[in-house]
């Protein structure tokens, strides 16, 4: 039988009472949300808060909406809202590609996307998807708020610039135009991790590649990007031959560990393929056409 | 810490120690057995129940969570002793065998049928996609939900 440790519950019922909360018991308190990720981390003893602060009670931190020249996520917001969006899937269908596959749809209804985030597995999916959209998050503090690009998010495995008396409340995405996206990952089954995954963002220029985010994820990728790869796209024609190049530095790059879903050859195997089939997607939907 | 939620329409006030789990407050606490407490690491299904309107893994919320909302178990799919049309086509269509996972199943059947009344294959398939039969009975399941769905009632199937 798996059992949390005795912890205490505080439940926050605005941004700025949770903030007060955090102040008063970090760094021994931890923000609670959906708790898909943290309770089980609880059971086992990986984190052992002493106090937990819930705050599903926030709504005004779930939401989807336009604002200007981007799309705001509140961290609030659950898998399976993101997945509804017609707004997100509008701009940026690689969310839906990537909602897809997280987890199964029962997790989905009560995981958020601002604790996906936080928990910083390495394995995460929707970092990968950020990191190639160029988006960036919106931390709140006690002394006020500030935005940390998604390719600064991430310090390491399970760890975020997001401080012991600070919270994630918001993900923004710039809309561009010429824009397409794509969201691939293999896994060993329904709902399970990906033993790898692409993510990949481009901005077209006519028939060149003006601009591109390419994310990965599971592979050891440094803040979750293939900046190598993103490098040898810039200004190319949006093509075969530049996919397949894109593919092999990306493939080359990677830092993949071997374990219980695969080897090392294996992992760098699926890089070089997942990134060419995702860079071929996101074209193809740039220029209006089906995946 | 003293909590109060509706659970299949009853109000319950408990106190309770915030690291318990819901599926525990509600089996433990409230005598509500039908959900199943499983495999504890929100894989399996067999503990799903509604939160509000949306099924979730009670395994893996706690009952302090659920404060001030609402619970649907399996408990409460029937009406009075009239069974609710997933039950039925379980029944009809040999959808379970040991019975372990059957509440969570038709506890996120019940939801998928709400929100798609007119499923595919391929729906169902998905919407149990976080649910574990270990009779590996899953034919039988999603022809139950598939039956539930066409309305076809509790006869012979």
């Amino acid at each position: 039988m798996q059992v949390p440790a005795q912890v205490e519950y505080e439940k926050a019922t605005s941004i700025e009472a949770a903030l007060a909360l955090l102040a008063r018991y970090a760094p021994g308190a931890r923000i609670l949300a959906g708790g898909h990720s943290l309770i089980p981390m609880m059971k086992l003893r990986l984190v052992q808060p002493e106090v937990l602060i819930d705050i599903n009670a926030i709504k005004p931190l779930r939401y989807i909406e336009r604002a200007g020249g981007e799309l705001h996520i509140g961290a609030l917001a659950r898998h399976a809202d993101l997945l509804a969006s017609e707004l997100a899937c509008q701009h940026f269908a690689i969310l839906q590609d990537a909602e897809r596959v997280i987890a199964d749809p029962v997790v989905r209804n009560w995981g958020t996307i601002g604790g996906s985030l936080c928990q910083a597995d390495p394995s995460e999916d929707l970092s990968a998807a950020f990191a190639a959209l160029k988006g960036s998050m919106i931390i709140r503090g006690p002394d006020g708020s500030r935005e940390v690009p998604a390719r600064a998010f991430h310090t390491g495995p399970y760890e975020t610039v997001v401080g012991p008396a600070e919270m994630l409340t918001e993900i923004r995405l710039p809309i561009r135009p010429g824009a397409g996206s794509a969201y691939v990952k293999v896994a060993r089954r329904a709902g399970d991790w990906p033993i790898g995954a692409a993510a990949a963002a481009v901005w077209l220029a006519g028939d060149r590649i003006a601009d591109v985010g390419i994310g990965l994820t599971a592979v050891g990728a440094e803040h979750f990007v293939a900046a190598e790869a993103e490098e040898s796209l810039r200004g190319q024609l949006a093509g075969e031959e530049a996919f397949a190049r894109a593919g092999q530095i990306a493939a080359a790059h990677c830092r993949p560990a071997s374990d219980q879903r695969g080897p090392v050859s294996y992992k760098r195997h699926l890089v070089g393929e997942l990134t060419v089939r995702v860079l071929r997607a996101a074209v193809r939907r740039a220029r209006g056409l089906a995946p | 810490m003293k909590i109060t939620v509706t659970v299949n329409a009853v109000d319950y006030a408990r106190v309770v120690e915030p690291r318990l789990l819901l599926i525990h407050f509600l089996r433990d606490e409230l005598g509500l057995t039908g959900s199943h407490w499983g495999c504890d690491t929100s894989n399996c299904g067999a503990c799903v129940v509604w939160l509000d309107e949306t099924p979730v893994k009670s395994c893996t919320v706690l009952a302090v969570m659920a404060d001030g909302r609402r619970v649907t178990t399996v408990e409460g799919l029937a009406s009075g002793t009239r069974l609710d049309p997933v039950q039925e086509a379980f029944a009809a269509c040999h959808g379970l065998q040991c019975g372990f996972c059957t509440p969570g199943m038709m506890m996120t059947a019940r939801w998928l049928l709400d929100n798609n009344p007119d499923p595919t294959e391929a729906d169902v398939r998905e919407a149990i996609s976080g649910q574990v039969c270990r009779c590996t009975g899953y034919e039988n399941i999603v022809r139950s939900v598939l039956r539930a769905a066409a309305g076809d009632g509790g006869g012979p199937a």
